[in-house]
């Protein structure tokens, strides 16, 4: 449904996007993840026929955005990072323009008007002025504009910014059902969101591709092997050799002591759960068992391990789920 | 079409949602009246002292359509030199400003179709400005017998001469963000425009001073108010605005490249 081929966008010497090549299949659900200024919004504006590609190509909906403009437009929804709204209108004259401009035939544009303010639940504010509504509505009557043609590809750019955690929800679970009719390409930094609404990802970082894959393949992959967590009541280096002993096992390494207890990082070969194992020989030798979990990399580590340089970053400089107004 | 007529439809609405169009309209009716009025006493004075001269033998005539009509349309000119930045000034920088640029650029619609649709919304407001003087005419026909013909031609070259600036007031606001520079500007475009050939008499090469009489506005204007639908003057002013709408395209094209 989309197809981008090698796109690049310069901004003079400034390298926006850097060779991005992705698809997205019919009723797909794709993020677009990455940091501030990685090239989220211009790729999106890209495909949305904003602005044209310095090289490569964007396929939307079967027509080439650069060729065939009017043709890929019609079928596009875009909801760009600040909703476009004329602050003079109201809700309905808005969208009403909106379905004019988009070619919405005559006959059907009040049932879509209808349709999309029921979707987004706007039809409360139809006669409020669009300046004069919350950020949340606002976000809401954008995404009933991009909605309101019935598009093939609705294209989002941060569709959750600004909303309270309630409407952000709502929203997520309305993008939700839109897949299946509509294909989406939604950009966020957030990563639960990508987690939850996302059937695939793409993790761009300064205009290049790092990753593209589902949410849990991404998890998994990034961990070479299976990574175990334990805490053990006991002698902290007989602790370590014991753990080292059971077979599998390729690395034990101390996390922390607390009092007589020390906790460790077990690695094993991946695909072989050595849960069992560990539990029996440290209770075998009398020890007590605290605590045994799984490690397994969240997104936020994913993310930062991908998008930043330094080789193990603090969890505390995990992203901030607001983003700075640029 | 309809695309055209969209956009029209939602500038022309767009000036009267808010104050803009109220003040624009008012404040020319109120100087157009002015002009009007003080023009009207001035030739009725005259016309009595033409008059009594009249009653002495040797009778000058006065004619309505040269003598009252002619000055009160060139005075048009003058409030439009003012009042059309206000009017285009925010055609395309204020949709840059508050991004709803891109949804326009990103709609199904063609850079001309835009721009055709903000310059006829421009053009609407501006008719609808030029129509109050409709109202000091027909008081004319009412207690005089003016001729129509000049009259129509006059307002013919009133809508051609406003079209220009509209076409300038878009070009300019497509290059900025910011309303007061697009404002500014095109106030600057025009005056200069209006000016230019003041400096025709110190030239002395004739090409260069023909060229420069026939870039000013207003010599253009002067033919189409004395009744003379000359189409020269119509080339002047058509090829102007199709120039003028031509350049935003390429303008907000370019945009469009440059990021």
């Amino acid at each position: 449904m989309i197809e981008v081929q090698h796109l690049t966008k310069r901004y003079g010497p400034f390298t926006a996007v850097d060779d991005v090549s992705f698809r997205v299949e019919r009723g797909e659900i794709l993020g677009f993840l990455g940091p501030n200024g990685a090239g989220k919004t211009t790729t999106m504006r890209v495909l949305t026929g904003y602005m044209p590609p310095t090289e490569g190509r964007a396929i939307v909906a079967g027509f080439d955005v650069l060729d065939q403009p009017i043709e890929a437009k019609r079928r596009t929804g875009y909801l760009p990072e600040t909703p476009p709204l004329y602050p003079d209108m109201t809700v309905r004259d808005y969208l009403d323009f909106v379905a004019k401009i988009k070619g919405v035939p005559r006959g059907e544009r009040k049932k879509r008007l209808a349709e999309a303010m029921e979707r987004t639940r706007i039809a409360d504010m139809a006669k409020r002025h669009c300046g004069k509504l919350s950020k949340g509505y606002r976000q809401r009557v954008g995404l009933a504009q991009a909605l309101l043609h019935n598009p093939d590809v609705l294209i989002l750019d941060e569709p959750t910014a600004g909303l309270d955690p309630k409407q952000i929800i709502e929203t997520r679970q309305l993008i939700k059902q839109l897949a299946g009719d509509h294909t989406i390409i939604l950009s966020t930094h957030i990563l639960p969101e990508v987690s939850q609404t996302c059937q695939r990802v793409v993790i761009i970082n300064k205009g290049r591709v790092v990753a593209v894959d589902t949410p849990e393949n991404l998890t998994s992959r990034l961990r070479g092997s299976e990574s175990m967590y334990i805490q053990v009541d006991g002698m902290g280096a007989d602790v370590q050799a014991a753990l080292a002993a059971v077979p599998g096992v390729t690395r034990v390494a101390l996390a922390e002591t607390r009092g007589t207890a020390a906790a460790f990082e077990v690695d094993s070969e991946t695909g072989r759960d050595i849960r069992r194992e560990l539990a029996a020989a440290v209770v075998t030798r009398g020890w007590g068992l605290l605590e045994l979990r799984p490690v397994r990399m969240s997104l936020e580590e994913i993310f930062l391990s991908l998008t930043t340089d330094e080789a193990r970053p603090a969890p505390e400089a995990a992203p901030a789920a607001e983003e700075p107004h640029e | 079409m309809s695309n055209i007529l969209a956009i029209a439809h939602k500038e022309l609405k767009n000036y009267f949602a808010t104050p803009i169009g109220y003040v624009l309209v008012g404040f020319f009716t109120l100087l157009f009246g002015w002009f009007f009025y003080t023009m009207l006493w001035y030739f009725e004075r005259q016309s009595m002292q033409m008059a009594s001269m009249g009653m002495m033998g040797e009778a000058p005539t006065m004619n309505v359509n040269e003598q009252l009509i002619r000055p009160a349309f060139m005075n048009v000119s003058v409030i439009l030199l003012l009042t059309m930045p206000l009017i285009t000034m925010r055609l395309y920088s204020e949709e840059k400003r508050s991004g709803t640029i891109e949804l326009l650029l990103t709609s199904p619609l063609t850079d001309f179709q835009i721009v055709i649709g903000k310059f006829l919304g421009s053009m609407a407001l501006y008719a609808i400005m030029l129509s109050v003087t409709l109202l000091h005419i027909a008081i004319l026909y009412v207690y005089g017998n003016p001729e129509w013909r000049p009259i129509a031609a006059g307002y013919l070259g009133l809508l051609l001469m406003g079209g220009c600036f509209v076409a300038v007031g878009l070009f300019i606001s497509s290059m900025t963000r910011n309303q007061i520079v697009a404002a500014m500007a095109t106030f600057g475009v025009f005056l200069l425009l209006w000016v230019i050939n003041w400096i025709a008499p110190s030239i002395t090469n004739p090409t260069v001073q023909a060229v420069v009489n026939y870039l000013s506005f207003t010599d253009h204007l002067n033919d189409f108010v004395s009744g003379v639908v000359d189409t020269a003057h119509l080339c002047y002013y058509v090829s102007f605005i199709a120039f003028g709408l031509f350049l935003t395209a390429r303008s907000v094209d370019s945009e469009r490249w440059r990021g």
